[in-house]
């Protein structure tokens, strides 16, 4: 365990009465981390975040937060925490103002800077307009919005995101992905997410949790890496037979969609497949990545295990 | 910091229209009772000034409002516990309370709080109505105290109840019909009993409300209710504990 990871986490396990939720996760986030969690529904994603945020207890295990071990010292811990739950927790009597400063004051933000922080999270969420407002009177959109300016009001140094894009319309989405992009560059974040692209877009380091388990873990380098190889959708204009495009050495396998479209597998890099097409004068023009290699092994990984939760 | 949950907690009852109801309908029949007492004191006023050391204005129609008071209180104060935390808990707001750097115990004497400053203004209230007599005769401030002093504690020690069973569960209605249950059974458990040193005497709520209501403060009293309050408070705190780990 270094001292600069903003989380560690050692051996984290969690019981549901005889149901195990969270078997044994170990994990870091330095700052300028942003993590994407992945994995089917009732993997354990939410309950990690539950148990990172301190809204639950582990049975076993440790978690330091920016040095601070969360159990022994939750107080201290927390003031360096920003939650978001699936849920976003909101007062709906309240307006948007009155909410966010009564958050300040809950995150122990000093009485002079609490107008400057609510500025800058209004700002950032977008929410400069809507200050008056009651929060039961706005979109699903903008209450997201609300729950996002609460984690990120006392610009803590993590900061934990249940889903944070659910229910936004896409340029939402968008903005929302820029800010995250942004508060990664000085803040660690955590980001739990169904969207694997969102995931490819926005995060540095992805883990994907199946049944409590963490069974895989890498940064977006080497998934891109990794990305060289694999399944291809290519679409020729003037297309060889199948059996001429097998032909090539690297081609493992080839499935016609229909005329001109083409699915191979390839043990070779992209840019191989493009020289033999040109080199053949098949006519390239279209040559895409058939499945996002992210969400191969997001299947692969947790379909093998049996049904999806 | 129990400030700001406590103010948060008194303001967001005054925003719903169930603060105003309540306010509204207690004040409407606690009107009628202290007028009807009024009466009556109108109608033997006579026959009083024949007596030596006769019960006054204080007795005869300031106690028994406060008496009603306490009774309708028994029934209303589980509608205003009620939602303290289990509301919190089916919305998700808790997880706003749970993930900041403050103590349970914090949270808890927050809700605490701010249902005591309720059941302030309520007193307040209540007590303008007796206090108006002022302008018409003399009243016995201290009795008027003492039994002021004893309907907040015995509200506090009502809200601490029902504050616990709040958090019990997550269903609103069930946390107010076993509140009102618990409280009912607490204060009519003496009933049956004549001999003062009983156990269930000493327990019931009813017996250490009435003779502060009488003008007599005895500290026996003000720590049963002091403890009783505190019980409450405490296990508030723990139960939410106790979630965290079973969740």
């Amino acid at each position: 365990m270094s001292s600069q990871a903003l989380i560690s986490v050692n051996n984290l396990v969690r019981y549901y009465g005889d149901y195990c939720a969270v078997d044994n996760i170990s994990f870091e986030l330095a700052a300028g981390d942003i993590l994407g969690f992945l994995g089917p529904n009732g993997a354990g994603k939410s309950t990690t975040m539950q148990i990172l945020s301190g809204n639950l207890a582990p049975t076993e295990g440790e978690i330091h937060i920016n040095g601070i071990d969360l159990l022994d010292k939750p107080g201290a811990a927390k003031t360096a925490l920003g939650y978001l739950p699936e849920i976003p927790p909101l007062y709906k009597e309240m307006s948007v103002d009155e909410y966010l400063r009564y958050c300040a004051v809950l995150r122990r933000i000093k009485k002079a800077a609490i107008k400057d922080a609510m500025a800058l999270a209004k700002q950032r969420c977008g929410l400069a307009g809507v200050g008056k407002r009651l929060i039961g009177n706005l979109s699903k959109g903008f209450q997201q919005r609300v729950g996002i300016a609460q984690a990120i009001l006392h610009s803590p140094q993590v900061i934990i995101l249940d889903e944070p894009t659910v229910g936004l319309d896409p340029i939402q989405i968008r903005e929302i992905r820029e800010l995250i992009t942004e508060l990664g560059k000085s803040h660690g974040i955590i980001l739990s997410t169904h969207i694997l692209p969102e995931v490819a877009s926005v995060c540095n380091r992805v883990q994907i949790i199946n049944e409590g388990r963490l069974v895989y873990a890498s940064d977006m380098k080497g998934l891109l890496e990794q990305q060289t190889t694999g399944k291809y959708e290519i679409s020729l204009a003037r297309p060889p037979s199948v059996d001429e495009i097998r032909a090539t050495d690297f081609i493992d396998h080839v499935e016609q969609l229909d005329a001109n479209q083409f699915i191979v597998n390839i043990s070779n890099t992209a840019d191989e497949l493009a020289r033999v097409a040109v080199n053949n004068d098949w006519g390239l023009c279209k040559l895409v990545a058939h499945e996002h290699s992210l969400e191969q092994i997001f299947v692969n990984l947790t379909l093998g295990d049996g049904e999806n939760l | 910091m129990i400030i700001s949950i406590a103010l948060r907690e008194l303001r967001s009852m005054f925003l719903s229209p169930l603060a105003w109801t309540v306010l509204a309908v207690i004040q409407l029949i606690l009107a009628w009772s202290f007028f009807t007492q009024i009466d009556f004191f109108f109608n033997i006023q006579s026959q009083l000034a024949t007596l030596p050391n006769a019960p006054g204005v204080t007795d005869l129609v300031v106690m028994p409002t406060f008496e009603v008071a306490s009774i309708i209180l028994l029934m209303v104060t589980p509608l205003l516990t009620m939602r303290l935390i289990s509301e919190e808990r089916r919305n998700g707001s808790i997880a706003l309370l749970l993930s900041s750097p403050i103590s349970m115990t914090e949270i808890v004497l927050g809700k605490f709080t701010g249902i005591v400053l309720f059941m302030l203004i309520f007193i307040t209230m209540i007590s303008l109505m007796p206090l108006s007599l002022l302008m018409g005769t003399e009243l016995d401030l201290g009795k008027l105290a003492a039994g002021m002093f004893a309907l907040m504690l015995l509200l506090s020690a009502f809200s601490a109840a029902g504050l616990y069973l709040s958090s019990l569960t997550s269903n609103p209605v069930v946390a107010a019909i076993s509140s009102f249950g618990l409280l009912l059974l607490l204060w009519i458990i003496n009933s049956n009993t004549g001999d003062a040193s009983n156990t269930l005497d000493q327990l019931s709520l009813l017996g250490h409300f009435a003779p502060m209501l009488r003008g007599l403060i005895d500290t026996a009293d003000i720590a049963y209710f002091i403890l009783f309050i505190a019980t409450f408070l405490l296990l508030t705190i723990r139960q939410l504990d106790s979630q965290r780990l079973q969740g």
